[in-house]
């Protein structure tokens, strides 16, 4: 039992380390010599690295939003796990925390979503995706599963 | 003493004249759009009475120029517009100087007018002061702030579920509580129906009861 909570908690804990990397580090597009994310456009010159901040459209702000968002439910719902796992009566499903999770799940997956589509407006043709996109699309699956298991779980002695 | 009184002296003089000065306001940057209008405005604070010959002057720089010109000047109760530069036929004075309002009005923008716009007003005799100047920025489209839209949308989730939150907990607490009205007054009917079981009646519902005195431990035996 406390092995099954072991491997729950990890699991919890590395989607929102995804989360939270995905949304801080910069680089979800990357051509050489310049890398993009959702708040700096950083390009290296000869010479030095220089930052700007990135197109004010509405759509970056979207994913901006969602991101943020995302980080937070999941944290919320660690949270709730460690109240409901103290005060859920035996054989209670942990209903709070499966619905923050899943939440989570899906406005990561709208972020990425919104991204992908409108990329084309403010990423150069030549970039590739970094590897922070690709953290926030492994992240989706993770915090869907997690969010699930919550809910199909039942609270034992 | 005397070095006291010359220092207080000093002090006071410089008090008075920085009191003196005029303090002229104008916003810090205006945008519009092409084609749209836009009102400048412009007031001052004096430590004096409005004077009868109150002045305001506008003036123009260009964003790549190295001098400005002048395009308004309200004098001896007169405003004057500018009647032979870039602004011709499109400015207005629309302030009020018996409010120390110096505003003017811009019409029908163009990419041309983006620049730096100092007014500078003089209440004599309070004349010594800092003009300041509102920076005019034209757009097509007037672009969204960075922040506005994420700040929105973050705002209106996270209220949104704190709103379903707490209708649950309400909904949750009321049923609750209908349940429990509902098992009291069925307690009540059969207390008065059979007065055999009153008093173990009266017991169990000082238990149930949230207001009465607390439960009761030790039972009291049936008559």
């Amino acid at each position: 039992m406390l092995l099954l909570l072991l491997g729950i908690v990890l699991l919890h804990i590395a989607a929102l380390v995804l989360l939270c990397v995905s949304t801080i580090v910069s680089t979800w597009v990357e051509t050489s010599g310049s890398s993009a994310d959702l708040w700096l456009n950083c390009s290296t010159t000869n010479g030095g690295s220089h930052c700007d901040p990135a197109n004010t459209s509405e759509w970056i702000q979207a994913v901006q939003a969602t991101m943020i968002l995302s980080v937070i439910f999941s944290v919320i719902s660690l949270f709730l796990f460690f109240c409901q796992l103290f005060t859920l009566q035996k054989g209670g499903r942990f209903f709070f925390t499966g619905i923050f999770q899943i939440l989570a799940s899906l406005f990561v997956m709208s972020g990425a979503t919104i991204y992908t589509v409108k990329s084309a407006d403010w990423v150069p043709e030549a970039a590739s995706y970094g590897y922070a996109y690709i953290l926030a699309w492994v992240a989706f699956p993770i915090a869907l599963i997690s969010g699930f298991i919550y809910i199909i779980l039942r609270k034992r002695e | 003493m005397l070095s006291f009184i010359a220092l207080a002296s000093v002090l006071l003089v410089s008090l008075a004249s920085q009191s003196e000065a005029i303090w002229v306001y104008t916003g810090w940057d205006r945008h519009a759009l092409v084609g749209s209008e836009v009102r400048l405005s412009c007031s001052f604070f004096s430590w004096r009475w409005l004077s009868d010959d109150v002045t305001f002057s506008w003036s123009y720089k260009p964003d790549n120029a190295r001098s400005s010109i002048s395009i308004f000047h309200y004098a001896g109760g007169q405003p004057y517009v500018d009647n032979k530069g870039p602004f011709r036929d499109r400015l207005e004075f629309v302030g009020n100087p018996q409010k120390r309002d110096g505003s003017i009005l811009i019409r029908n923008l163009d990419y041309n007018d983006n620049g730096t716009f100092t007014c500078d007003a003089k209440n004599p005799p309070d004349i010594v002061g800092r003009p300041s100047s509102v920076r005019l920025l034209v757009f097509d489209k007037v672009p969204v702030r960075a922040g506005v839209i994420t700040g929105a949308i973050i705002g209106s989730v996270l209220g949104l579920v704190i709103l379903i939150v707490a209708i649950y907990f309400l909904m949750r607490f009321l049923v609750a509580r209908r349940v429990l009205n509902l098992s009291v007054s069925k307690m009540e009917k059969g207390k008065k129906g059979k007065g055999k079981e009153g008093s173990q009646q009266r017991q169990m519902w000082s238990l149930f009861s949230p207001r009465g005195p607390g439960p009761v431990r030790h039972p009291r035996p049936v008559q």
